[in-house]
């Protein structure tokens, strides 16, 4: 760094700030905000407390023994009565229903036939509507969903909730799903980058050790399918490894197989068409640290009498390391948030966590785990990330 | 100069993205059919017609049913749908849930013009229609007759396709077990009768492929990719008359039931939309649709001036009526929810 | 110098030389065997051909829901570009004046949107959309693509800056240039490939974008992708193969065009750079 900086020279410095200010308002409003607001849903827990306030604080200060005392049902059947047919309520019908399914028939049928009269006695009119009422499960729910901030979705993010006495606990064996969904999303993610490293390794190393007239076509050739879209890379896969596709049709008439292998909407079509959109991601990095290593060290090594697959494996792959490594987390990176590839070849069993995050977030309102799981997606991507920033710069300045 | 030619040219650009429709307010009147045969056909007796009499142009688009698309959709103030065409347990939760608006029945041409399942507060009846076996019999020359030959991969190998979710599916797989169609239900509503379900179903779990869209079997059954799907039964007949395919249906152990038209409370075009269902269920409309799509109407005369020669390829055509399992709507409406969550989580692991 | 090679390495070599042939082919052949199919007269997906015809690209070019998602997209792409250049272009120039922590931080933030996964940006953004009433807008899709290409064009100008003699611009301040004058005489035309470049990188992003149009677009916001990915869901008919060849076409210009600009840009700065 010999420059000096160009302010001194030019312009003061609030010009620069005014130059970056456009952009850095433009990604405040558009990125900043609202994925601090969506990751901020992951704790907040307003629905109760906005439909039903003082039944929200009355419930909260319940000790969770027994039935709550008749001070919160009472609160709670005026609140219904006022809630009735308002937004509110149904937005507390949703919350409550992801804490209980089923709590939303229940909450809006008793909304709808509750007594217009005052009630003496509020528990018994309640569980003359629906038994659960009488439950004390169901007003755990309730106190549990009283809010403002609740650490319940972060829970099922990783297949665990609070029981009735508020201690943590493994949601039932039939419900249980992230869990094997992240272990899923981190397995299909190394299969992947595995298999990029075998493929991308020798291409890189072939495209570094030739020169530049046939070197420079060749890397347009791995840049051409890395410019082509997905949906276009996605269809042609399709087409290819349909039951009746051109891979089955070669590989029947090759004597391969008899019967058609089924190649697609399965683990093996998801991990082919994965491999194929990253592998340029793993080539190109791996590609720029062996052309800062050149041929000497392996002239070098065979000079020395190595032979030639010697010198490669201890001269050559060791100096290789960080391209290794940029390779594989750049890939592994991109891997971990793909959607659209497993959505279209994938089957039910292929889905990974960012299907389940568009899953919560329009198909069904449960922005509260949509925001856990982008959470732990994020977390999982910036680890990686930091890793990879140390891993280039440290083989920046080493270069 | 070409290039400040060309910057011009693109400042224009942006200004005529900047005019177009943000606001609601601008927005054309947004009809949600479920994409494919049916939504084709849709368009040619209503869409088209509607805008060619009414004036009033129709931006189209399709889904896939799961009332949380239109609970986001009204809950988040996103109404940029009008009207959508709905299950009918999907009806009657959003109806109780005030997700759509009421229907004013006297400018419908009155409740008895309808079929009685065809009716309620928030929407009217807009299609019958039947989901059941179906197979491709240019592949399969002994085709299957039952939901039991679904189950058998030894006589019929091959992959399988069936709706992604619990409806329908807990329905087939009950009566492949062996429990009869009228019992179906009774069986639903105990746990371990749901539990049956979804142990037949982990029966040919890795030879099932999901589908979400209705277009999907029709398409993996012409290609090869499934041996036998639960399918619409209008869209198999649609393949017949469009792509000149083989594809049957077996009617016995299908499944009837209707689609209504409702409108999304909060619609800015909730006028427009009102007329729209009037003009799609008036019977000199409606008596078109089946002989094109292969559904069934749910306006009494214009179920009466259909092609004949399409009836019996109808969900409302009495012999097939006969074989089939109406769906249990209250059934639904109580249990939908769990019931996907638990299907989720299942066909997730 | 030859040194004579024991079998084993030689077999090593032409092992390696056949693995690499075969990954070539695995990475260009996919797309390369749906272009002829989309020539095809049958509406089968298989070889043998049938026949040569232009018929789908006839369906595609007056179908009534191929063409407008063709216009969506190039609409939507340009203004997202125009948008995502001017202002990356100004911040990376901003950026190359500033030092110390706040320019690491700023450029951090501004190349996050490469690195956070697009359905998180997505989901968010719906949520956000949904309650501002811009959701099923162009405007509200314009903004996303935007984001997501403004990071290509921030790197791409700030390569060229970085390659920049700065000993230009205070020759020009000296011999009487306004700062403006020296932006527009000196700067821009040296750092004019890396905007275009930038520029092009954004276009390409929008261009292929799906998963954030998947939560925002509305049915007249449908582009392109949008279109395919319902078609590869739905039916995948020889139409969705003109649609996949022309894309296809798109990305190639779009990289030749990159590809030429590097080069150009290596050679006017020649030997300075290295």
């Amino acid at each position: 760094m010999v420059r000096q900086p160009i302010s001194r020279l030019t312009r003061p410095r609030f010009a620069a700030w005014l130059l970056v200010l456009p952009l850095f308002l433009f990604s405040a409003a558009t990125f900043v905000v609202p994925i601090v607001m969506m990751l901020a849903r992951s704790v907040q827990d307003p629905e109760l407390s906005r439909a039903f306030p003082q039944t929200a604080r009355l419930v909260a200060q319940w000790d969770g023994r027994d039935l709550p005392p008749a001070a919160v049902m009472n609160s709670f059947i005026a609140e219904l009565r006022a809630a009735r047919g308002t937004e509110g309520l149904s937005f507390a019908a949703n919350r409550l229903n992801s804490e209980i399914s089923g709590f939303r028939s229940m909450l809006l049928r008793t909304a709808r036939t509750l007594p217009a009269a005052p009630l003496d006695d509020p528990a018994a009119a309640l569980a003359r509507i629906d038994p659960r009422w009488g439950e004390r499960s169901t007003w755990a729910a309730m106190r549990r969903a009283s809010g403002p901030l609740t650490d319940g979705f972060l829970l099922a993010a990783l297949d665990r909730q609070r029981n009735d006495d508020g201690a943590i606990v493994r949601v039932p064996e039939e419900r249980a799903v992230f869990v094997s969904v992240l272990i899923r999303t981190l397995w299909i993610s190394a299969a992947v980058t595995a298999f990029c490293l075998v493929l991308g390794y020798p291409v890189a190393y072939l495209i570094a050790s030739l020169p530049a007239k046939i070197a420079n076509p060749l890397l347009v050739l791995v840049l051409i399918p890395f410019w082509t879209s997905v949906l276009v890379r996605t269809t042609a896969w399709v087409v290819l490894l349909q039951r009746d596709g051109l891979v089955n049709g070669l590989l029947q008439r090759l004597g391969f197989t008899d019967q058609p292998l089924a190649l697609i909407y399965n683990r093996t079509g998801v991990l082919i068409a994965m491999v194929h959109v990253l592998l340029p991601l793993m080539v190109l990095p791996l590609y720029s640290v062996m052309k800062g290593i050149g041929r000497a060290p392996m002239l070098a090594a065979m000079s020395l009498g190595a032979r030639p697959f010697e010198a490669f494996v201890r001269v050559y792959l060791p100096q290789s390391a960080a391209g290794i490594g940029a390779g594989c987390l750049l890939v592994f990176i991109s891997a971990l948030g793909y959607y659209v590839t497993p959505e279209l070849v994938g089957g039910g069993g292929d889905q990974m966590i960012s299907y389940f995050i568009a899953f919560y977030t329009n198909r069904t309102t449960n922005w509260g785990l949509a925001g856990a799981l982008s959470l732990i997606l994020l977390l999982a991507t910036g680890l990686l990330y930091v890793a990879y920033a140390r891993l280039s710069r440290s083989s920046a300045a080493s270069a | 100069m070409i290039r400040s030619l060309g910057m011009r040219a693109l400042a224009a650009l942006s200004l005529c993205a900047l005019m177009m429709p943000g606001a609601a307010a601008a927005r054309d009147l947004t009809v949600v059919g479920w994409g494919g045969s049916s939504q084709a056909a849709q368009r040619q007796v209503y869409y088209g017609p509607f805008t060619a009499q009414t004036r009033i142009p129709i931006q189209e688009d399709s889904w896939s049913g799961g009332l949380g698309v239109l609970r986001t959709r009204v809950q988040a103030g996103n109404v940029t749908w009008d009207v959508v065409q709905v299950e009918a347990d999907e009806l009657q939760i959003g109806c109780d849930e005030g997700l759509f608006e009421r229907i004013d029945w006297a400018a419908m041409g009155g409740r008895d013009a309808f079929m009685p399942e065809a009716v309620s507060d928030c929407g009217v009846g807009a299609v019958a229609w039947t989901v059941g076996l179906a197979y491709d019999g240019a592949r399969l020359r002994e085709g299957p007759a039952s939901w039991a030959d679904f189950w058998d991969l030894q006589r019929f190998p091959g992959q399988r396709t069936l709706r992604r979710g619990p409806k329908y599916t807990l329905e087939i797989a009950l009566m492949s077990d062996g429990v009869p169609p009228s019992e179906v239900y009774n069986v639903l509503r105990t746990p371990a009768g749901v539990d049956r379900a979804f142990r037949r179903l982990d029966q040919i779990k890795p030879n099932i492929i999901w589908w979400t869209a209705g277009a999907q079997p029709g398409q993996l059954l012409a290609s090869g990719e499934v041996a036998m799907a639960a399918a619409y039964t209008s869209r198999m007949y649609a393949a017949r008359r469009d792509d000149n395919r083989d594809l049957r249906v077996v009617w016995n152990g299908s499944i009837f039931a209707v689609d209504f038209w409702v409108v999304l409370r909060g619609s800015s075009n909730r006028d427009n939309a009102m007329r729209f269902i009037q003009f799609a269920t008036r019977p000199e409309n409606q008596s078109r649709f089946p002989t094109l799509a292969f559904q069934g109407a749910t306006n009494l005369q214009a179920a009466r001036q259909g092609e004949a020669a399409v009836a019996p390829s109808l969900a409302t055509y009495p012999d097939n009526m006969r074989v089939s399992v109406p769906l249990d709507v209250e059934f639904w409406v109580d249990n939908i929810e769990e019931l996907t969550q638990r299907f989720n989580a299942w066909a997730a692991r | 110098m030859k040194m004579p090679l024991a079998p084993v390495d030689r077999a090593l070599r032409w092992g390696l030389l056949a693995l690499c042939v075969l990954v070539f082919v695995f990475l260009l052949v996919p797309v390369l065997a749906v272009i002829p199919l989309s020539f095809n007269t049958g509406s089968y997906l298989t070889y043998p051909m049938t026949g040569f015809s232009t018929r789908w690209y006839e369906d595609f070019f007056t179908s009534s829901r191929w063409l407008p998602s063709l216009w969506n997209s190039v609409l939507v792409g340009s203004v997202a570009t125009v948008l995502a250049t001017t202002l990356g272009t100004a911040a990376a120039l901003g950026l190359d004046r500033m030092g110390g922590v706040a320019r690491q931080a700023l450029n951090a933030l501004f190349l996050m949107p490469i690195v956070v996964p697009v359905v998180v940006i997505g989901s968010s953004l719906y949520a956000l959309f949904s309650a501002l009433g811009l959701t099923a807008s162009y405007l509200g899709l314009i903004l996303a693509h935007a984001l997501l290409g403004a990071p290509f064009v921030v790197i791409t100008v700030a390569a060229t800056l970085s390659g920049f003699d700065r000993r230009l611009l205070s020759a020009a301040m000296s011999l009487g240039a306004t700062p403006w004058q020296a932006f527009r005489r000196v700067t821009l035309p040296l750092i004019l490939p890396g905007v275009v470049s930038g520029g092009i990188f954004a276009f390409a992003t929008s261009f292929d974008e799906i998963v954030v149009t998947l939560f925002l677009a509305g049915p007249q916001q449908r582009t392109l992708p949008l279109q395919m990915f319902d078609g590869v869901r739905e039916q995948i008919s020889p139409t969705i193969t003109a649609a996949a060849t022309l894309l296809f076409l798109v990305s190639l210009l779009l990289v030749v065009t990159i590809e030429w600009l590097r080069r150009r840009g290596e050679r006017l700065r020649g030997s300075a750079v290295e």
